[in-house]
């Protein structure tokens, strides 16, 4: 069983960065800013209105605890990020993707999925975006990102995915 | 395909003249508890007068023996052993020479085909010891039937050693699993023999189907279909291909809402499903006459998993309304529901048996999966089967003897499913012949 192997590299260190028990490094000493003076480099990065942009800038997933449905404070950043990008281009639509691990029952998943999805979308909506811009579905644990068999890979796969489905810059 | 099916009583009437008394137990195959120890039965092959007949005759006793091994309760006599050579099954056996070799049962049979390419099987199932004829029938088809007869054979066999009704001539409809070039899912509806034969496909790659159900006459089946996009309670027609949205969600249902796997009442006109409805899932009585969906729960948690009792009076579902996922039983109006596990772990999948006194179970506790019985009433403890890595979708065999269930592995590559019996004594523990991974078996009922 072979699947999206690039895809569950990003997913990880995303999922690393959204856990919250994961001890705190030290903190490095930041070293003094040593000027430098050469010409402003091309403006670099995806293109503004762009599915590139709206995942690198927005965060295109947020993470949910085992078992659980209800947003954490990371998530609600991410979709408030969302909801911004989201308002900066009306002409956007979104399906979101509820996702589970696999340590649950196929029908167990298949509802626990709709619900993360369904929380990802009113939280959006109580941001003001249009419901009509967003549709839901629920893959249960079909679609993992991430194919072992690992606590963290597990977490990675406990998602509410947005995917631009049009109206973004190409 | 019609099967003729009658004793042949003039036959047996010879038989039962000639018998002699002996003074011996008569033979009962318990399959209440369970056996580590298999009652040893002869069966050498079917007898045909030509090449054809008898190589017909041949199969047909391997798929018969092959039947009987699977069910833990019976150990075929290795044919090398055999001291008496059968060459007319109307002749008594010399039951010395099958009890020096210590079998138990002994079965017999002959194909005949006629000029007209019908094919009569006839068989002769007898205790060794106490040199008794058990059964005798014979039947009628097309030769390309003969699996189907091995099948009902075994069935017959089964039936008159243990006193319940057998499981052989069924089939078994499953997801057959993989992935797609792009590490897309594929799950595709597969259907085959309960042994394994005449495996085919009954959907294609482009759409997920899961979780499928019989109907109670086993010609149509419900699954969970993506081909709409999202999870979708789908009814097939196994006779003619054809497939349907069990419902559209209509007014009475959120418009982006999902439905999940549909079980029908014993009646075969009613189903009920879990469905999302303003957010969450409660479930639903469908009437496949009227084409009219009425609510059955109404409980901000949700509530999955449904199965109708065997007298179609009561509903069993999994519901998270207590916190973590039990298990719940209430009228099938929706009326008094009842929690009726209270054991440590979240339970999921509740499947009644057949035969009404028992509800099977999926649970997790601890970082395990298992697989257990419980009485329907709640009373009593539960039975634990079997525990692993991951186990779901219990299917009850159509006499509630065996259960069929999803296991999955955890390999370096991840986890790999495949589709496994056990007996209800927890005993017999045995992977099903698929090919590649496989989950979500649903049992047939015996075919007509």
């Amino acid at each position: 069983m072979k699947r999206l192997s690039i895809l569950a590299a990003l997913a990880l260190s995303a999922s690393l960065a959204a856990c919250a028990s994961q001890p705190e490094p030290a903190p490095m000493p930041e070293p003094e800013p040593t000027p430098v003076y050469e010409p402003a480099p091309e403006p670099a990065g995806p293109t503004p209105g762009s599915v590139e942009d709206f995942e690198v800038n927005a965060g295109d997933r947020v993470f949910f605890a085992l078992d659980q449905h209800t947003l954490s404070n990371e998530a609600r950043a991410t979709l408030r990020r969302q909801a911004a990008w989201l308002s900066s281009y009306p002409g956007a639509r979104i399906l979101i993707a509820g996702n589970c691990d696999e340590r649950g029952t196929r029908e167990y998943n298949l509802a626990l999925g709709a619900r993360r999805a369904n929380a990802a979308r009113d939280f959006l909506v109580s941001q003001g975006v249009d419901p009509s811009r967003i549709s839901t579905v629920s893959y249960g644990k079909e679609r993992p990102v991430c194919n072992q068999s690992t606590e963290q890979c597990w977490a990675t796969n406990r998602n509410a995915m947005t995917v631009i489905q049009s109206g973004a810059v190409s | 395909m019609t099967v003729l099916r009658y004793l042949f009583a003039p036959i047996l009437a010879l038989i039962v003249m000639a018998g002699s008394a002996f003074a011996q137990t008569p033979l009962v195959v318990d399959v209440t508890e369970g056996t580590l120890d298999p009652t040893p039965i002869a069966i050498p092959d079917f007898l045909g007068a030509d090449n054809r007949e008898a190589e017909i005759g041949a199969d047909i006793s391997r798929v018969i023996s092959n039947n009987l091994q699977t069910s833990g309760l019976f150990a075929p006599v290795d044919p090398d052993a055999f001291i008496e050579d059968i060459t007319d099954i109307n002749l008594r056996p010399r039951f010395g020479d099958w009890r020096v070799i210590n079998a138990s049962a002994l079965l017999v049979g002959e194909v005949t085909i006629d000029e007209n390419d019908r094919m009569l099987v006839a068989f002769r199932l007898w205790d060794a010891n106490t040199e008794q004829q058990l059964q005798g029938l014979q039947f009628v088809t097309s030769p390309d039937n003969w699996r189907r007869i091995a099948h009902k054979v075994s069935d017959a066999v089964y039936e008159r050693l243990t006193g319940e009704s057998g499981y052989f001539d069924t089939r078994i409809v499953y997801v057959s699993e993989g992935d797609g070039p792009n590490g897309e899912p594929i799950r595709r509806l597969a259907v085959m023999d309960q042994d394994g034969a005449n495996p085919s496909f009954l959907t294609d790659r482009s759409y997920m189907a899961l979780l499928p159900n019989y109907s109670p006459s086993a010609q149509q089946i419900t699954y969970v279909s993506f081909r709409d996009g999202r999870a979708t309670s789908y009814l097939y027609d196994l006779e003619t291909g054809r497939q349907e949205a069990l419902f559209d969600s209509g007014p009475s249902l959120a418009s982006e809402g999902q439905s999940l796997s549909a079980r029908f009442h014993p009646n075969g006109r009613e189903l009920v499903v879990s469905a999302e409805r303003h957010s969450g899932h409660d479930l639903f009585k469908f009437d496949l006459r009227s084409r009219t969906l009425r609510q059955l729960t109404t409980h901000p948690a949700d509530d999955v998993e449904p199965s109708y009792a065997p007298d179609g009076e009561q509903v069993v579902f999994s519901s998270s309304r207590g916190g973590q996922s039990q298990l719940y039983v209430m009228n099938a109006d929706g009326t008094d529901p009842q929690r009726i596990t209270f054991g440590e772990g979240r339970y999921t999948t509740p499947v009644w048996s057949p035969r009404g006194d028992l509800i099977a179970f999926t649970k997790q506790r601890s970082g395990q999966f298992m697989l257990g019985v419980v009485a329907a009433d709640g009373s009593g403890e539960e039975r634990i089967l079997y525990e692993g890595y991951f186990v779901d979708t219990p299917a009850w065999s159509p006499n509630g003897r065996v259960l069929l269930f999803t296991r999955g592995d955890r390999t370096r590559e991840g986890t790999t499913y495949s589709i496994w019996s056990i007996d209800l004594a927890g005993f017999n523990l045995r992977r099903l012949p698929t090919q590649g991974e496989a989950s979500d078996p649903a049992w047939s009922p015996l075919i007509d």
